[in-house]
């Protein structure tokens, strides 16, 4: 089974210190916030990052979801703030 | 008969004067357009434009096909930038050409509030006193885009 891999960006990015990780793909079932709740424990950089739930957007494979989707047989999950371009 | 749809997400600077032109070559009769810039807000030195590489344009361009299933346009141009861009800049040009001003206008507006709330961008203030710190979403952002649903 192909591994997850996770992608930060802006100040998410920054909390953790790295741009992408790759982790044990977890049952299709589990939740984006149910893995960030596994991840905010592998360093304080993550704990820092994912504290407030309120303040992160998720997509998976490219496309926005909530953090209370399953992530399923999805390649990519990018975890990022609220967008601020244009 | 498709529009002829144009996204590019770049790190260089564009003409927005050859863009209007390319527009205004096409048989519509009616073009509009918005250009932003990196606005000095008092110390403020550049804008750092964060973005999701393989997300970006994919996203931009569902966006621009959502106002052309909406508005009978004959041409969007839509260009983001990202990398850093000092005050004064442009960051992001949308152009619409169509053959009603009502089409035109209506869907260059919507083009930019949504790609405020919808496009994978993260802007970070550099200050000319060295600090950095990421841009804040808006709600009112939220809103403006909100608003077209209806």
């Amino acid at each position: 089974m192909a591994a997850l891999r996770i992608l930060y960006f802006s100040w998410v990015r920054e909390r953790i210190g790295m741009d992408e990780e790759s982790v044990e793909r977890p049952a299709p079932g589990t939740t984006v916030a149910a893995l960030l709740d596994r991840l905010a424990d592998t360093s304080p950089g993550h704990g820092e990052a994912f504290a407030d739930r309120a303040r992160l957007r998720a997509a998976l494979d490219q496309t926005f979801v909530p953090l209370d989707t399953a992530i399923g047989d999805a390649l990519e999950l990018a975890v990022f703030p609220p967008v601020t371009g244009g | 008969m498709g529009a002829a749809l144009s996204v590019r997400v770049t790190t260089a600077d564009f003409d927005p004067g050859a863009e209007l032109a390319a527009l205004e070559a096409l048989p519509g009769g009616a073009v509009a357009s918005f250009t932003g810039l990196v606005r000095d807000d008092g110390g403020l030195e550049a804008l750092h434009l964060d973005h999701y590489p393989s997300m970006t344009e994919r996203q931009i361009e569902a966006i621009v096909a959502q106002a052309a299933a909406r508005w009978p346009l004959l041409g969007v141009t839509v260009i983001h930038r990202h990398g850093t861009m000092k005050v004064g800049e442009r960051i992001v040009f949308v152009g619409t050409a169509s053959s009603h001003r009502v089409a035109a206008l209506e869907a260059c507006a919507f083009l930019i509030d949504w790609l405020k709330v919808s496009a994978p961008f993260w802007k970070q203030e550099i200050r000319r006193d060295g600090s950095r710190g990421w841009v804040e979403a808006l709600r009112a952002d939220d809103a403006r885009a909100e608003k077209w649903k209806k």
